[in-house]
């Protein structure tokens, strides 16, 4: 199999998430719940992993970094936790329903107003929309890291301009982007980062979370135990503990560190740089045969290592199928729970063919999908 | 059960605190463990860093430097 849904999931991780996992069901026990060797080895995991998440995003501290099951997850507790009555929000056209459905819900409850930035029919954003879009009462700018349907990113040193002249928080889905593009919580004046595991973090499915800033302040979305103050009525208030309750993903997490401590020692930039050559030389490959249309803004490589395509006026999940029987290589087609960015595009109809690619792809892979796609557009 | 004498107990708001402790005092070589919260400071869960009380000054000044949050020091008879 040629595995080229790596913003689905990266299939392939490097061995030591592998090993990490297999260790953690072998020997932890849980974190937070007595002091054993097994409760410990869990616990210090737990904090290795959130320390290292830290250094990966510059967050300000283990402490400010939440373990949820997956980006959906702490954008619920995000959204949910942050805006009041009457808050107005910011958000593009480029989300994923992680965030819009959150937003809409607000929104159909009368909670908050929600202000769109809308793409053009690359699927890019005019920075200027934004602050058109002030309202007295905007509160908030949600938005993500990189379109999980062309790729491209959006810049979020600009948008970060934007809320700390204006006083706004930013709450940034990263789940395409982090671990593959740059990604600096103090620097972009990102108030709550959210993330997935199990993507360019190459962890395991089931792991996620959120990190904070030091002055945010989210209601939680769950109460229950958390292993301190078992005898007060309240959840505890401190962080990381306020956001969490249950019995962590231990042995996810565990998967989840070695994952992040093999992005820290490699480098996000060398892997840039490696998923973007891969990429490229797809596009460069596909993007003259006849027939085949392209989407999003390929003027710059700051974007993640997806090309997204349609043959034709052929159905997307067709063309996705046949490369899966006929060639063996795994792509995403269809709508890709991004609604906005496919009335951008003008695909809702027909969706579209998601090729991406991950640090573990190789050259000949990229170059047997270049010849599957010429073969199928003939 | 074991015989008593006299140890410094540090505790914490948070697990998360408690591993910050462990993995400063293990990196800087400073002693003691960690242990559940004796009943005598709280009833219920959660961990606290046992040591001698001679090491408390060297303690003090190492979660200071640190910025490691600590709810209480206590000297009990453990």
């Amino acid at each position: 199999m040629i595995y080229l849904d790596n913003a689905a999931t990266t299939q392939k991780k490097p061995p030591q998430v592998l090993e990490a996992v297999v260790e953690a069901l072998q020997s932890i026990g849980n974190s937070s719940r007595g002091t054993h060797g097994g409760a410990l080895r869990s616990a210090r995991s737990v904090f290795n992993t959130r320390a290292n998440l830290a250094k990966l995003f510059n967050a300000p501290g283990p402490e400010q970094v939440i373990f949820t099951t997956n980006a959906t997850e702490a954008l619920n507790i995000a959204i949910n936790g942050l805006f009041h009555q009457g808050d107005h929000v910011i958000t593009t056209a480029l989300e994923h329903n992680s965030v819009l459905r959150p937003l809409f819900r607000l929104e159909d409850e009368g909670i908050i107003e929600l202000s769109i930035v809308p793409a053009d029919k690359r699927g890019c954003v005019d920075y200027e929309d934004f602050s058109r879009l002030i309202r007295p009462n905007t509160r908030a700018i949600v938005c993500t890291h990189a379109s999980n349907l062309t790729g491209n990113a959006l810049d979020l040193m600009k948008i970060g301009e934007i809320v700390q002249e204006k006083g706004f928080l930013l709450v940034v889905d990263s789940s395409q982007g982090a671990g593959v593009l740059p990604l600096d919580m103090e620097a972009m004046h990102i108030s709550v980062l959210c993330f997935t595991g199990h993507k360019g973090l190459m962890g395991p499915q089931g792991t996620g979370g959120l990190c904070v800033a030091r002055d945010v302040e989210i209601r939680p979305f769950k109460v229950g135990g958390s292993g301190v103050q078992s005898y007060s009525r309240t959840h505890p208030e401190e962080m990381p503990t306020r956001l969490e309750a249950g019995t962590l993903n231990g042995h996810g997490i565990a998967g989840l560190g070695a994952g992040v401590e093999f992005l820290l020692e490699t480098g996000i930039s060398t892997i840039h740089a490696r998923e973007t050559e891969l990429a490229k030389r797809f596009y460069e490959g596909v993007k003259d045969v006849p027939g085949v249309t392209l989407y999003g803004d390929f003027s710059s490589w700051n974007r993640t290592a997806v090309v997204t395509l349609n043959i034709g006026d052929y159905d997307s999940g067709e063309v996705s199928d046949a490369l899966w029987e006929d060639y063996e290589i795994a792509t995403r087609p269809g709508a890709h729970c991004a609604p906005l960015m496919h009335q951008a595009l003008g695909t809702v109809e027909q969706g579209a063919v998601r090729f991406s690619f991950s640090w573990f792809n190789t050259e000949e892979e990229v170059d047997t999908a270049i010849k599957a796609i010429k073969e199928l557009a003939q | 059960m074991r015989q008593k004498t006299l140890k410094l107990v540090v505790t914490f708001h948070t697990t998360t605190a408690a591993m910050a402790m462990e993995s400063a005092c293990t990196a800087a070589g400073l002693p003691g463990r960690l242990i559940p919260v004796p009943r005598e400071i709280t009833a219920g869960c959660g961990m606290s860093w046992k040591a001698e009380p001679s090491d408390r000054a060297a303690l003090e000044a190492f979660v200071k430097e640190k910025g490691i949050t600590v709810a209480g020091w206590y000297e009990l008879m453990l």
